[in-house]
């Protein structure tokens, strides 16, 4: 579905598709450019700065692109207790952002998770999709190296 | 429904909250984020009471129950209240000394009544920008208690929405949309956020500074101009009771302050309507778009620029009373006079922070070099104005305006008022129409403080649907109903403040209903004391078309007194 057809998905004025929009336009563009924002407001008649208001209110929401690679981090209790702090720490300055953020040539984004459910293999984060535990201060270097030699 | 407050008996009405019916029943309960015309929230907490079960709610947004029994004042309340107070002051920078407010802040107020005399509550404040970049308003984020009055105003009455709640927890703030700042979104500069505000988070920009540089300049001949809300509100600033009329000490302050020339924005006004009367019996006669908008409210100009620039054909095309006292003080005062008009500076006491921007319009230059207005301050401003001058203002003798552009009748007079404009057009259309005066030139049927004043007036064989709107949030359905072409009305006033300019953004606060309504009387009763009421017996009006206009919509009224519309982004 491209975003055209989101905007004849839900009919105009309707303030209370708000969400519903919202979340759609992010699935296909994976991120809420500022263009889409204003023009969701324009098609419900609500102010730009309610949208944008709910926009910065969901933390499902974000107003920069993805990057290639979606490096989500678990800050969950056993993480934290197996050092996830350092884990996200290294990430960070190894790629030059803080959580939340994507690097400049959009090749990584890096987020937090309350708890991705894996407590067995903590610390672990998930990179694509893809799992990984166990992870050391050494071993988190070896994977940024893998991902930045692929691209 | 019976309850009880401290252990009194009170009727209450289904669907009144705690808050409504102890005011009522005058029990001071205090309040922060409750404005009294917006829907109430809860947010702040401080109108706490303990109802039976001792469950602490706020009364602003709970509703009665029967047989409720509430404590406004235990021992529970009053400690939830003051630390309440302050963990709101935990997150407020600490610089009411040099804060804008100091004086006349809820925040403040609330601190001193619970006797809070200590910073209790240390921790990281949340930071915020300043946003400084427009010409009328300023926001300072870190000030805001998040009590969202401004949300409410700009959204509910004002239906703008140009600031609204943004993130959330800790990082909650009031921005723009995409934290632009102001001056490149959808306000309309009405002021009513600042009105709104309890404390310092919004405030207009200040022209204080240039103000009193032109005055100081001995090569620069400085004219002020006095808008007709500024003289029944000023009074309020230096402890007069509203509704004050102090028309003769403003003058005679200005005088004193080093303003060479002081000029009368009520005569502009009676030039307003010679032209926007002539407008809309041209309009009528002659088949031009109908209704006719008013245009002297900068903040519904702006308005319409955002959201409705389709119907600019049907907004009157007469500058503003200011804009006209400007334009005519930099050409015919100027030539007249034979004083370079760049030696000329104008001063524009307003009751409005919308003029701020009106002034700053590039159109709106008759010298093509400098602005026709060089500076407008706020009434507020006006008052800071005197007393760092020295000024007992309540001591001021009664003076006069000075000639050529200070004579002004009733007519001009009323402008400050909602229905005001239109009541004055009226006069003098009717008269242009029919070569006499009405017989009652009181028009009550669209005073008041209504939002919405609809009305039909006969003029000889015509009979004309007029309507008088006040709050932003009003003129929607009309407006959508011109754009629809099914509007019946030929004649409609716009202003963006409720009520008009007596209670525009730039008047003294704290503001209330009451203080309103007495603003308005007074704007009433200036007209009634004066020996002219019409337009058109403006006696310097006349002079002025006489010697240099030519007449009403003719061709220099045209270059000099009327102006176009531009379309703006609506964001």
């Amino acid at each position: 579905m491209q975003s055209e057809e989101i905007y004849k998905k839900y009919p105009k004025n309707e303030a209370p598709n708000m969400i519903a929009m919202l979340q759609d336009i992010q699935g296909i563009l994976g991120y809420l450019p500022e263009d889409e924002i204003i023009r969701v407001a324009r098609h419900l008649g609500v102010p730009t700065s309610r949208v944008y208001g709910v926009a910065t209110f969901y933390n499902q929401f974000r107003l920069t692109p993805l990057g290639k690679h979606v490096i989500r981090v678990c800050r969950g209790t056993a993480c934290h207790v197996k050092g996830s702090l350092d884990i996200l720490q290294i990430l960070e300055t190894e790629l030059g952002i803080s959580a939340g953020e994507t690097t400049k040539d959009l090749q990584f984004t890096i987020e937090t998770v309350a708890c991705i459910g894996a407590c067995s293999i903590a610390p672990v984060i998930v990179i694509d999709d893809k799992y990984y535990g166990g992870l050391t201060s050494k071993s988190i270097y070896k994977l940024i190296k893998e991902f930045t030699k692929k691209d | 429904m019976n309850i009880k407050i401290n252990n009194n008996a009170f009727w209450a009405n289904p669907g009144e909250t705690i808050l409504q019916v102890a005011h009522r029943e005058g029990i001071k309960i205090p309040t922060l984020c409750y404005m009294a015309e917006l829907s109430p929230t809860g947010a702040c907490r401080v109108c706490v009471v303990e109802i039976g079960n001792g469950q602490l709610v706020p009364s602003c947004a709970f509703p009665v129950s029967e047989g409720m029994e509430v404590q406004t004042n235990s021992k529970k309340v009053r400690r939830a209240r003051k630390s309440i107070i302050e963990l709101l002051i935990a997150n407020h920078p600490q610089d009411c000394l040099v804060c804008v407010r100091n004086g006349c802040c809820d925040l403040q107020d609330l601190a001193a009544e619970y006797g809070v005399r200590s910073y209790r509550y240390v921790g990281e404040k949340r930071s915020g920008k300043l946003d400084l970049a427009s010409p009328a308003v300023e926001r300072d984020p870190e000030k805001c208690i998040l009590c969202g009055r401004c949300v409410r105003m700009c959204h509910e009455v004002q239906n703008v929405g140009a600031i609204d709640f943004v993130d959330r927890g800790f990082y909650s703030n009031v921005a723009p949309a995409m934290n632009r700042s102001l001056n490149t979104t959808a306000c309309v500069y009405c002021g009513q956020c600042i009105v709104a505000c309890p404390v310092g988070a919004l405030r207009e920009k200040s022209y204080l500074k240039q103000a009193w540089e032109a005055i100081n300049d001995p090569d620069i001949h400085v004219i002020a101009q006095i808008a007709p809300a500024v003289r029944v509100a000023i009074g309020e600033e230096f402890g007069l009771p509203p509704g004050t009329i102090s028309t003769g000490k403003i003058p005679a302050a200005l005088r004193r302050i080093g303003v060479n020339e002081v000029f009368d924005t009520n005569f502009a006004a009676d030039l307003t309507i010679m032209e926007e009367a002539n407008e809309l019996i041209d309009r009528i006669k002659n088949g031009g778009k109908l209704p006719m908008f008013t245009s002297c409210s900068p903040g519904w100009v702006k308005y319409v620029e955002h959201f409705y620039p389709d119907l600019f054909d049907n907004i009157s095309t007469c500058k503003s009373p200011q804009g006209m006292q400007g334009a005519m003080i930099k050409s015919y005062y100027a030539m007249k006079k034979g004083i370079d008009p760049a030696k000329i500076f104008v001063l524009s006491i307003m009751p409005c922070t919308a003029k701020k921007f009106e002034a700053g319009r590039p159109e709106l230059s008759v010298t093509h070099t400098a602005p026709d207005v060089d500076v407008v301050i706020s009434t507020r401003e006006f008052a800071r104005m005197m007393r760092i001058a020295g000024i007992d203002f309540t001591r001021m003798p009664d003076e006069g305006f000075d000639d050529p552009l200070g004579e002004s009748t009733g007519a001009g007079a009323i402008f400050g008022a909602s229905g005001g404009v239109m009541e004055a057009a009226l006069r003098t259309a009717h008269f242009m129409i029919t070569g006499k005066d009405m017989d009652r030139i009181d028009f009550t049927s669209i005073r008041g403080l209504e939002g919405v004043k609809e009305s039909t007036i006969k003029i000889g064989n015509a009979t004309l649907k007029i309507a008088a709107v006040s709050g932003l949030h009003n003129i929607d359905h009309f407006l959508e109903d011109v754009k629809n072409g099914k509007s019946e009305f030929h004649f409609i006033e716009v202003m963006a403040c409720p009520g008009g300019c007596i209670n525009g953004g730039g008047q003294p606060l704290p503001s209330s209903p009451e203080k309103i309504k007495k603003r308005m009387e007074a704007i009433y009763e200036v007209d009634r004391s004066l020996p002219k009421r019409c337009s058109h017996y403006n006696d310097s009006i006349n002079a002025l078309y006489d010697n240099f206009l030519g007449k009403p919509g003719g061709k220099k009224s045209h270059e000099l007194l009327h102006t176009h519309f531009f379309k703006r982004e609506s964001i």
